[in-house]
């Protein structure tokens, strides 16, 4: 029996005290480490909240404006000399006619002092060209309107928009200045007589792009992102769960597998451009697909989004306990029936996250979809995967790189609503997994 | 019971008593210790599982060697033995679960019911209706009571209506005694149950498919002594249907509800003989070590 082999513990002798000091001294150190990590943590969280608060703040500023658009009262009358010369009723010609004429008759009327040539353009400017559409489709619904007088409320130009929301300065010399004088005196006429107001902007949410930022909308890009990613959704989810699945329960271990799952590795961190080459080749010039459609579109972004899918749908079947597999193997259950009672509903939770984390990915995606032909100005609402369309993320690329005033507060507006969508598609995934989430 | 390697160092027993001990404990064993000879009664009369030199290798490495062993109907045999030496291997030949461990390759042949089961082209599927197994850590499906009976007898269609689903869940919870306790939360999760609830539902689970044999892979060691004396007890009546296989490391627990037992050690099979046998006179040196304690 050697007694230097035995410890303080073994003789039953008191801890000495210098071992116990020792350890003080360590501790405090120890605590003190402890607390300056959970600081540099908190510190970590409350910065990136204020960057986040931030980004939002300067959002919902800039684009909360959005949401309102000027509109003018204009006591139109449906003259049937410049509408319907022939007095046909004839839809067609009607819907050829010169509404524009019936808004200049108006404006002239309203302001009888102006007779220059210049002056009357610049008096025509305060109204919206999305005027004419709108007296055009009260027209055609209904013929009888004609030879009678009406007072509608149509958009106003969006340089008078940004002059009632305040983003025009009166201070500042006219020549540096969108609307001159004589304009504004016009306006601030208009606003006395209470033929301007702003009113909700129900154009942002239901009508396309435009050239003109008071008629310009989000519906064309939101359903061209739904219709895009409902394809994307459509392909990447089955062949991305298909894919993991054989990967990680039937495929053999060997050189070829491992070749695959490298190559997947490497394919979710392939720059987003590339696999809009790739489509651009093949998709449209191989097999000549239509350019500019949701269905490329989401043809592509499902190649972008696979690898992001597959690796978070292995990471969630390897996940699954092995004790589930042996349960049920060991009652008799086939390896199809292992996977597809026990093991999948397990891991789909994860394989939701994974699904969610690479649409959100593809809903925020523009350069892919620059290569296709999807940054084309497309005016009508998409109806179809075929239809040219373009989808969140290029509209406001398209909305930030124009130089109309009024397409700033629009930028923003449609990075709210990108925002909201997105929100609302983590939502939906959420929810699911709540569903699937079973515990073991 | 047994010690560890640890506690053998650290607790300082005088070497010259070891010696004694172990003269005093040795002299009913014949069998010297160097001896990797299989000892004892291996071959029954009408067996129903029937090893003929069995190996089973992970990869390179060999985990058991050349085992011969016979099991008899109705009977509970017990497979005990230190830490990897190779009886959970062996029990889980039996049913071919070592098929779903990679590399993992056996040879010999294991007749069941005079058809040998080791072979490639025997269907694993009925194989493993027919020998069930239960593991070590209760592993009900997260799915209710119900569901975790019903979908052995489902998937392989030994009922079509849900009235005889209903009825094997019903009996299967009666064989094994859960059925009072779970009668009114059928549908709760499996996993709301007690540790030894579990495992008894995965016995359910089990004889629900009506097998002919149960394998068990230390099926008490997460639970407590009274979870376990329920399973010793049901063991005890499962006895008169079907034959178990069970691996146990408490040799009390062997004692009590095997009627043979079999010691490995380093992946040989050293004895085989009836519990009291090898329990009161065991032939082998080996045996007569881990059985009075020398290591384990």
């Amino acid at each position: 029996m050697n007694k230097l082999n035995i410890s303080p513990r073994v003789t039953g002798q008191p801890v000495s005290n210098k071992t116990s000091d020792l350890v003080k001294a360590s501790l405090a150190k120890r605590h003190a480490a402890e607390r300056r990590f959970k600081r540099y943590g908190i510190a970590a969280v409350l910065l990136s909240l204020t960057f986040l608060l931030l980004l939002f703040g300067s959002i919902f500023s800039k684009g909360y404006t959005a949401f309102q658009q000027t509109y003018m009262k204009l006591d139109i009358y449906f003259d049937a000399n410049i509408l319907d010369p022939l007095g046909q009723r004839d839809i067609k010609k009607l819907s050829g006619a010169d509404y524009n004429a019936l808004v200049k008759a108006t404006l002239r009327i309203q302001f009888p002092t102006v007779k220059n040539r210049s002056d009357k353009r610049a008096l025509y400017g305060l109204v919206s060209n999305g005027a004419n559409f709108m007296l055009r489709d009260m027209v055609l619904t209904d013929t009888s309107i004609i030879d009678h007088s009406k007072s509608i409320w149509v958009p106003a130009s969006d340089d008078v928009d940004m002059l009632i929301k305040g983003h025009i300065d009166r201070a500042v010399p006219e020549e540096n200045r969108r609307l001159k004088d004589n304009q504004i005196q016009w306006i601030d006429q208009l606003i006395a007589e209470n033929a301007l107001e702003k009113r909700f902007n129900s154009l942002f949410f239901t009508s396309g792009d435009s050239r003109d930022p008071e008629l310009a909308g989000i519906m064309g890009a939101l359903v061209g992102s739904c219709l895009t990613l409902l394809i994307t959704l459509l392909l990447s989810f089955p062949i991305g769960v298909a894919t993991a699945i054989y990967l990680e329960e039937f495929a053999p271990r060997n050189g070829w597998t491992d070749f695959i799952e490298v190559n997947i590795n490497n394919l979710a961190a392939v720059p987003s451009i590339i696999f809009g080459l790739l489509g651009l080749a093949v998709f449209i010039n191989f097999f000549e697909l239509p350019r500019s459609a949701p269905l490329i579109g989401g043809l592509v972004l499902a190649l972008m989004t696979l690898p992001t899918i597959i690796i978070a749908s292995r990471a969630a079947l390897r996940s699954v306990p092995p004790s589930i597999r042996e349960a049920a193997l060991g009652i008799g259950a086939s390896k199809m029936q292992t996977i597809f009672f026990h093991v999948l509903p397990l891991a789909m939770p994860g394989m939701l996250t994974g699904t969610i984390i690479g649409m959100a990915q593809a809903l925020g995606e523009s350069a892919p979809l620059l290569m296709i032909g999807m940054v084309a100005f497309i005016v009508d609402i998409p109806n179809g995967f075929f239809d040219p369309a373009t989808v969140l993320p290029v509209q406001i690329f398209l909305w930030a790189d124009s130089p109309e005033r009024a397409f700033v507060e629009r930028t923003s507006a449609a990075i709210m609503v990108l925002l909201l969508f997105l929100i609302a598609m983590n939502l939906i995934a959420v929810l699911l997994r709540k569903r699937f989430e079973r515990r073991w | 019971m047994f010690q560890t390697a640890t506690e053998q160092e650290s607790v300082i027993i005088p070497r010259n008593t070891l010696f004694i001990n172990q003269k005093e404990a040795s002299q009913g064993a014949t069998v010297n210790r160097e001896s990797r000879e299989t000892v004892g009664q291996v071959k029954v009369n009408n067996p129903r599982i029937s090893c003929h030199n069995v190996n089973v290798f992970y990869g390179a490495k060999q985990a058991i060697n050349n085992i011969n062993l016979d099991i008899g109907h109705n009977e509970v045999i017990a497979l005990i033995g230190p830490s990897g030496c190779g009886k959970s291997t062996l029990l889980r030949c039996l049913n071919r679960m070592n098929d779903t461990i990679d590399g993992c390759h056996v040879t010999g042949e294991i007749f069941i019911n005079n058809q040998n089961i080791n072979n490639r082209e025997i269907d694993v599927v009925p194989l493993r209706a027919q020998v069930g197994m239960v593991f070590q850590k209760p592993n009900p499906f997260p799915k209710s009571i119900y569901e975790n009976i019903a979908f052995g007898p489902r998937i392989h269609g030994l009922a079509n209506s849900k009235q005889d689903i209903e009825e094997i869940v019903v009996t299967s919870l009666q064989k094994t005694g859960l059925w009072n306790e779970v009668k009114d939360r059928l549908e709760q999760p499996g996993i709301s149950l007690s540790g030894g609830q579990q495992q008894r539902l995965c016995i359910a689970r089990t004889i629900a498919v009506s097998p002919e044999i149960i394998l068990m892979d230390e099926p008490c060691s997460a639970l407590d002594p009274i979870g376990t004396a329920k399973i010793e007890e049901l063991m005890d009546e499962l006895r008169a249907q079907y034959t178990i296989v069970i691996v146990t490391h408490s040799m009390q627990q062997a004692a009590r509800v095997s009627q043979r037992t079999a010691y490995f050690h380093m992946g040989d099979l050293i004895e085989v003989g009836t519990t009291k046998q090898i329990f009161t006179s065991p032939l082998h040196q080996l045996t007569e070590d881990y059985i009075t304690g020398r290591f384990g």
